[in-house]
Parts: structure tokens; sequence; C-alpha cells
């Protein structure tokens, strides 16, 4: 079976009665009749999402046993909890599209599948717990707002979960951001520099400029997406200026500057050349995390087949009981 | 999806869709799925995945296959003995002007 990407006919009235659910605000539901293209793009939406949340538990986990205080250790660790869970709502959406949960991670693991550039940067000191929560999880959450009106209902149902979820993940990060900002000089500085290598790559997570978005207007038009790239990161850029001058800490952008006329903080060009290498596999630490990643699934390898052989014995004992 | 090898053969056990209950006398309601290879495990995740605050009271855990639903291909004509009976419904009757308590 040819299962490359590849232009599929679609009969052209079930296209348009699916165009005019979409239009009406309906929500489609896993076994309703979608077009093959609708699938493969949410699948390939929805399992990058899903990793992106398992990936990210990468960079915040290195820290958990380094957290400066108890109180701090055990938000850390309910906070990246929250992120594998997230990553199951997310793959539990998926394979409601006809994938299986395994691949997908198989995809992962062995370096096919893309998520978010943003988990490819190293996490240098403790401040970057402070201000991933805050400008990471700030991002994300600008997005996935967005996402919980997605015409797909089980990927929209998993955003509202989430969603409910991400705001103790930015505060969290902000009282560290907060904290160490009214510290000590050294502290400062610690804070001020997280920020200015947290800044750039947290704009590049609303992904590549509209004028270089291929994928987007066809995800608007099924209302998968109801912003673009740009819209979204300027309604992030939006919010988080007040948020740094708050805590008298600046951002990395010399041309950072209001505009009266659309209310809007205009912000300086992103390096988009990065991005793309990030993207292509050759940011910091794309290496390592996969490393980690392949080296957690193997490490758990036994506990999923002492379970397995578990359920076996027992269904195998509870078949002779009943006899 | 682009797959040009056998499927995985780690199948981190079969799916189990999960029902939580919010909180006494509210119905149980579909919150997802999870992967477990037994009920007992199933159950676990179950509570690990989506009651990590509070969320839920009561779970049920259901394996995926065990389900049979509607199709929505059918959904009219399946659903049609209900929908054309105005009669069911309060509306349908008429009361008297300034009878009160129907
Ligand atoms: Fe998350
Ligand atoms: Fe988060």
């Amino acid at each position: 079976m040819d299962q490359k990407p590849q232009a599929v006919a679609e009969d052209p009235a079930k296209l348009a009665e699916f165009q005019a659910r979409i239009d009406r605000g309906e929500s489609i539901e896993p076994k309703d009749w979608m077009p093959e293209r609708y699938r493969r793009q949410l699948t390939r939406m929805m399992s990058q999402h899903a990793h992106s949340e398992v990936v990210g538990m990468l960079p915040e986990g290195n820290w958990i046993t380094r957290a400066p205080s108890l109180r701090r250790k055990m938000s850390l660790i309910a906070k990246v909890q929250d992120e594998a869970g997230h990553g199951l709502y997310i793959y539990c959406g998926a394979e409601t599209l006809g994938v299986d949960r395994a691949d997908l991670i198989d995809q992962l693991l062995d370096g096919r599948a893309k998520y978010s550039s943003i988990f490819n940067y190293p996490t240098l000191s403790w401040a970057d717990m402070g201000v991933i929560g805050w400008l990471v999880d700030g991002a994300a959450i600008v997005n996935q707002t967005v996402l919980a009106k997605a015409s797909y209902g089980p990927y929209a149902r998993a955003m509202i979960r989430i969603c409910k979820e991400e705001n103790f993940h930015k505060r969290q990060g902000y009282e560290i951001v907060a904290t160490l900002a009214n510290g000590t000089p050294a502290q400062k500085a610690m804070v001020q520099d997280a920020v200015n290598r947290w800044w750039w790559p947290s704009l590049m997570m609303f992904g590549p400029s509209d004028t270089d978005s291929p994928n987007s207007a066809e995800l608007l038009r099924w209302k998968v997406k109801h912003k673009t790239n740009d819209e979204l990161r300027q309604r992030f850029v939006n919010l988080t200026v007040p948020q740094a001058a708050a805590v008298d800490l600046t951002l990395p952008d010399p041309d950072l500057r209001y505009d009266e006329a659309t209310k809007n903080w205009e912000f300086g060009a992103i390096d988009w050349a990065e991005f793309h290498e990030v993207i292509r596999g050759n940011g910091p630490c794309n290496r390592e995390r996969l490393e980690a990643r392949r080296a957690a699934h193997e490490n758990g390898r036994w506990v999923r087949d002492a379970a397995a052989a578990y359920a076996a014995k027992h269904g195998a004992a509870s078949a002779t009981n009943a006899a | 999806m682009t797959n040009d090898r056998p499927p995985s053969t780690d199948t981190q056990g079969p799916l189990w869709e999960v029902f939580t209950q919010e909180e006494q006398g509210a119905p149980h309601r579909h919150a997802g799925s999870v992967h477990a290879a037994d009920a007992e495990q199933a159950l676990q995740n179950a509570r690990d995945v989506y009651a990590r605050r509070g969320e839920a009271i009561s779970l049920w855990v259901v394996p995926a296959d065990a389900i049979v639903a509607s199709t929505p291909g059918d959904a009219g004509p399946f659903f049609d003995p209900g929908n054309d009976k105005a009669y069911r419904h309060p509306q349908f009757y008429k009361v008297p002007r300034g009878v009160r308590g129907l």
C-alpha cells in the first residue's frame, strides 16, 4: 500500500457538504466522513503536538533534582507530570484518526517525527525554569486557547483540558521570574540572561511567518486554526511586554516599540535561518533530547513487559477459575 | 502516515475508554482513553491521566473494542423515530387560558 502523501480524488459533493459543516461551526467527530487530507493534516499536527509535550518534559526534568526548595521541586514535578498528561491526551485524540500510538512513538524515537523546536535549546540555569513557564508555556497557552475551538472534536476537547492546566504552569514560572528579578544582583542577572536566551525561540514557537506558511490557508479554511501564526505571535508579544516591564526585565529586541495606531508592540526581525536549522535537527540539543527520550522508552520496556505478562497470567487464571 | 516499516510490536497494551464522574449525582462522562495491559492498570493509568486535580470521584474504564456505537452515516434514519413525534413534548398540548401548574 502506497501511503506517501498524495492528492486523493475526493467526491466533490461530499467535500462540499464537509466544508458546509465546517462553515456552520459543527465539530467533526472520529466516525464522520472527512477528506483524506484533513485526516492527514490533523494526524500530522496532533502527533507533532503530542511529541512536543513529551519532549518538553526533558529540559525541565533536568532541573527537578536541583530545585532550590521543596516547594519549587513539588511544583516542577507536578508541571512535568502535567506535560506527560498533555502528551497522552493528544495521542489519545490522534488515535481516533486511525493511527496507533505505538507507531507515532516509533516515529518520534527514530527521528522521523517533528516536535516543537523550542525544546532543542538547553536549560542552563534555574532561572530557565521560571522563564520557560512564563514564556514557553505562555506562548503555548496563546496557541492552545485558539486550538480549543478547532473543528476536530477530539483535538478541541484535549485542548480544553490542557488549557485548564496551563495557567498553573505559566504562573509558577512567572513567580520564579519575579522572585529572581527582585533578588540579589546575581539573581537578577541570571533571570535576565535566561530571558535573553528564550525570547526569540519563544517567538519562533508560533511557526513560520504567514508569508512562508504553506499549510495555513487550508487549516484556516477547515477551522483547525482560527488565527494565523503572525496574529498569535503578535498577541503573545502584546501580552508579554507589560509582564516583563512589571518585574523590571528587558526583552532583547532594540526594535521593540509600541504603535499607537495599531495598539501593537512592534518587534524586530526573527532569525528564520536559525528556526529552520533547529527544525532540520541542528539545534543545540536535538540529538541529546532524542537520546534521552529513547533511553527513557527503553528503560521503561521491562515495566510494559511485566504488565503484559501479569495480565496474561491473571487473565489465564481467571479463565480457569471461571471454567 | 509515511511508514515503510512493519508496525510496532511494542503495543503498550490495548486501548481503554475512560469515563469520569465529576461529582456526586453527576453522570459518568467520556474523558478520553488510555493504554493498559489489564483493567487494574487501566484504572490506575486513567487516574493518573484524567484525575490529577480531583476532577473525578469515580472512574469507569471500558475496553475500547467493547463499545458499540451508532454510525454517523445512518444518523438520519436511525434517530428519525424520535425526531417526528412532537406529541412527546409538553408544548404539543393546548391548555385553556388561565390554568396554572400544568
Ligand atoms: Fe503542555
Ligand atoms: Fe505546560
